[in-house]
């Protein structure tokens, strides 16, 4: 197709009808950012074609595959940027929420406090970039970009609703889960390569924390996957809207997953890795600046990446049973991230509680207390699997 | 009075009498007020002396063990006190300028270890036998003994 | 069969693995001052212990000895910023023993009602710091939040918030205020309920804070009392001893309160021990309120001394908040002393840091090291 105006361009057509279209189903996210790129690429295919009438370039950017190429980096930035900004006011929220408990007001400055948090990033990165002279370069480098990179990917990778997603896996969850837990390999790899023994020691507690947190948090996304027969998480998200929610049947699965995915997350309770108090700050010691800044970041998307597959396995998704205001047809997306801020919020309360714990109590509480509350939630919901109950 | 006894909680004139008594002529009680003794002992017994009051005495806390640059002379007193009665013996021994040696009680008190130290750091005063005799609040590097009369501080001849 | 697996196991017994020191301090999170903690680990068990000082030595003792007694009085209360009172309270006690002269009723009743503002205060501190040693800011937080009040106590009373520079030699510096006491009694009626149902509550009710507290840190009476610890450390043990009840100095005979001991022995019993001599102080202060009351507005509150101290030395111990503080005077007749001698609690309590922390976890460094309430300025002189 040639081009001649501007009109045979911004249409805005059915994005389905692209025969390049990448997904099966339609995708909100995919819509928006083809529909960007409709804006963007006639305005410079327009502009082109006024200065040099009949160019190629001006047909090339309005063909079908190179309008998918270009609404596909748009896609991406769309997904990374909601997310970013979920995350953002779950800081915004664990700041103002903490400083309440703690009889103090929390940040003050912009937007009710939430632009601090763009301030505290944007000084990170001013920061100088230092390295100190003897770590390992090779690790040091690496295995901080591998977590940081794996904590952003499986935040990207979480679906915000039926028409919200990345990827659409059958086995999403196992998917999710496995990225989640190959962090502290990488800590564990950079708390060596730091040449620090505060480095050292938090990265073998951040394995210790893993080995023993994460058979109770398999067993127990077996469990929901069990009963809802499918380890994708569309299936499981309408599986809960048709029976109930399951943290009503798995109440005992949804406290355990509740704590273990809070130790799995690396927050206040359970950050032995980083304990400030013994440890200055456990295998983050050396990195300094933006590094740090990123990393801060990185746990925070662990954090929200913790809450929503509480929100998934647990809290009935993006759907509500009960719905008079139709926000399951227009905004499902809106519905899981308040219910994830809801369990960021819970976090937040556990946080201004309690202590931090010793590692080796928690290995004790991971072993001889999380562990058989699985099982006995597996055994729960086999039988009533087995009464036909679900 | 019985000098092999042992006594939980004595008096102070009970320890005015046993310490006379024990070591007579050597230690001389100089004065005594209410729940206090002073006394006054040559420095080869100090180490016998606080033996006695540790075991016999039950005084189980050493307070200090301070040093005094007197010029002609040194100082080392001790103040040792009782957990029963509050009472408080201050044991004060002479040491010549040329021989400032004394035998240490880090081993009957434990607590007096960093006091000794402190002491030998500060004036110079060498206490046989103690465990670990460095210097603690000053820099290893020091060579001079900072609390002695003979170190003037700037502006102060 | 039988026999390999008993050698296996015997072998394993004393097979040695690498120890590694590590070294926390001078600039670490929990050494809440410039000092170094070096621990030596077997894995995550502390096998060694050795505390270093002196970070802070400013020969507080050869400075004194320069200055007249009047201009040693703003000195010692820089010996330990959180308790200030005490320290310049125990330096004009020891020269006036030295003078031997005895000062009015309303001044001993004031410096108690001071010393026992400052023992709460300093024990706030305390706990504040053991909350973030714990991993909890909400403790911390709230703790300095109720700092604050006594912090207006002291400023109401001599016009300073820290370093308050209040005691004299022969009485204190000024009466108290108007309406000094209507503030104090407001201020103690509060603290006590809110100690009791926000934080006590929040640390007790929670047995993640009893347990990272219970056990660790375990040293009998015995060994406690070998080693000098003393103040509150020492009462935790089973230590039956306080100055002021003891060998009171003061007016403190005069006045009706418990000394709380605790027999465990472990850093939850001196936690426990802190928590009570809280709540003991205001009882004190309470009284001596009334006391400084019913003496009347007229009552004389500080005597003329004479600048020069006869020749002669003179010992005064003290209960600090932290433990026995004790000062020796040798004057010479002169307006300057001639050797002045502090003895600081924690100088000795940190020196048992090996017996303390040997067998923890270096997760209990930190709690260990806590209930001993470093202060270094004092520590180090």
């Amino acid at each position: 197709m040639v081009y001649s105006s501007i009109l045979d361009w911004i249409h805005f057509p059915d994005v389905m009808s692209n025969m390049y279209y990448p997904f099966d189903v339609y995708n909100l996210p995919y819509d928006i950012s083809y529909k960007l790129w409709e804006l963007l690429g006639g305005t410079i295919a327009w502009l082109i074609n006024l200065l040099l009438p009949g160019n190629p370039v001006s047909t090339w950017l309005i063909c079908d595959e190179v309008v998918n190429m270009f609404a596909l980096i748009i896609f991406m930035i769309v997904i990374f940027l909601v997310v970013f900004i979920a995350t953002l006011i779950s800081l915004w929220e664990e700041r103002k929420v903490l400083g309440r408990l703690m009889d103090r007001r929390g940040t003050m400055i912009g937007m009710k406090g939430f632009l601090q948090c763009v301030a505290d990033g944007l000084k990170t990165f001013m920061k100088e970039n230092t390295m100190p002279k003897k770590v390992d370069k090779m690790t040091y480098m690496w295995t901080l970009s591998l977590v940081i990179g794996t904590s952003v990917l499986i935040a990207c990778m979480i679906p915000l609703s039926q028409r919200w997603f990345v990827v659409d896996y059958s086995t999403g969850l196992l998917i999710i889960m496995a990225l989640f837990a190959l962090a502290p390999f990488f800590i564990l790899v950079s708390g060596w390569g730091q040449n620090n023994k505060y480095s050292l020691i938090g990265g073998m507690r951040a394995a210790e924390l893993m080995i023993s947190y994460e058979v109770p948090i398999l067993i127990m996304i077996a469990t929901t996957a069990l009963m809802a027969g499918s380890f994708n998480i569309g299936d499981i998200v309408n599986a809960q809207f048709n029976s109930t929610w399951y943290f009503i049947p798995q109440i005992v699965g949804f406290i355990t997953f509740f704590f273990c995915a809070t130790a799995e997350s690396e927050r206040t309770p359970f950050d032995i890795a980083e304990a400030e108090a013994e440890l200055v700050e456990g295998w983050q010691t050396e990195y300094a600046g933006m590094k740090w800044g990123l990393i801060m970041l990185g746990d925070y998307f662990r954090g929200y990446v913790a809450c929503a597959m509480i929100t998934i396995m647990y809290l009935g998704g993006w759907l509500l049973p009960w719905d008079p205001l139709q926000i399951n047809t227009y905004l499902p997306e809106l519905t899981f991230l308040i219910k994830t801020w809801f369990v960021f919020f819970m976090m937040i309360i556990l946080r201004g509680a309690i202590a931090r714990v010793r590692p080796d109590q928690i290995l004790n509480i991971g072993w001889k207390v999380f562990m058989p509350l699985s099982v006995v939630n597996l055994a729960i919901v086999l039988m009533l699997k087995i009464g036909g109950v679900y | 009075m019985d000098t092999d006894a042992t006594y939980q909680a004595p008096s102070v004139d009970e320890i005015k009498t046993l310490l006379t008594e024990r070591f007579a002529g050597k230690v001389n009680v100089t004065k005594t007020e209410t729940r206090r003794v002073y006394a006054t002992l040559p420095k080869e017994i100090v180490h016998e002396v606080c033996e006695y009051i540790h075991e016999k005495l039950t005084f189980e806390h050493i307070s200090t063990v301070i040093g005094v640059d007197m010029v002609d002379y040194m100082q080392v007193v001790y103040h040792i006190s009782n957990y029963h009665t509050g009472t408080m013996i201050e044991l004060t021994t002479n040491l010549d300028n040329h021989d400032l040696h004394v035998q240490s009680i880090s081993d009957i008190w434990v607590g007096g270890n960093w006091h000794e130290r402190e002491t030998y750091e500060l004036f110079g005063i060498i206490f046989d036998g103690h465990p670990k005799l460095e210097r603690l609040l000053t820099p290893d590097t020091y060579e001079f003994y900072p609390f002695r009369k003979s170190y003037k501080l700037r502006g102060q001849e | 069969m039988a026999k390999d697996v008993l050698d296996i196991k015997a072998e394993s017994a004393v097979m040695d693995t690498d120890k590694m020191w590590i070294i926390m301090g001078p600039q670490h999170p929990f050494s809440h001052g410039l000092w170094t903690l070096k621990i030596q680990v077997d894995g995550e068990i502390v096998k060694d212990a050795e505390p270093i000082v002196g970070y802070l030595h400013r020969g507080w003792e050869k400075e004194a000895e320069a200055r007249s007694y009047p201009k040693i009085i703003p000195m010692a209360d820089r010996l330990c910023y959180a308790a200030s009172m005490t320290y310049t309270h125990l330096f004009c006690m020891t020269v006036e023993k030295a003078l031997d002269i005895d000062v009015p009723e309303k001044a001993k009743y004031i410096r108690i009602v001071a010393d026992e503002i400052c023992r709460i205060q300093s024990h706030l501190m305390w706990l504040a710091a053991v909350g973030t040693d714990l991993g909890n800011f909400t403790v911390f937080l709230w703790c300095m939040r109720e700092r604050e009040f006594f912090m207006d106590l002291n400023v109401r009373l001599c016009g300073a918030r820290m370093t308050t520079n209040y005691p004299r030699i022969g009485g204190v510096r000024n009466d108290t205020t108007e309406l000094f006491d209507r503030d104090v009694m407001r201020c103690v009626e509060r603290f006590e309920k809110v100690l009791m149902d926000d934080i006590v509550t929040l640390i007790d009710d929670s047995s993640v804070f009893v347990s990272r507290m219970k056990g660790v840190g375990y040293l009998t009476r015995e060994q406690t009392v070998n080693l000098g610890i003393t103040g509150p450390a020492m009462r935790g043990a089973g230590v039956d001893f306080d100055i002021r009840r003891d060998d009171p100095y003061d007016n403190y005979d005069k006045i009706d309160f418990d000394v709380p001991v605790m027999t465990q022995g472990d850093s939850y019993s001196r936690y426990q021990v802190r928590i009570e001599e809280m709540l003991q102080s205001c009882k004190i202060i309470r009284q001596a309120v009334q006391k400084v009351k019913a003496l009347g507005k007229n009552a004389p509150y500080r005597l003329k001394v004479p600048s020069n101290v006869p020749a002669g030395r003179s010992t005064v111990r003290l209960e600090d908040p932290r433990g026995e503080s004790l000062m020796y005077l040798i004057s010479d007749g002169t307006d300057k002393p001639y050797r002045l001698k502090v003895r600081s609690p924690i100088f000795t309590n940190v020196s048992a840091a090996k017996p303390l922390v040997q067998g923890c976890r270096i997760a209990d460094v930190p709690v260990v090291m806590a209930m001993i309430d470093m202060c270094l300025g004092e520590t180090d002189r």
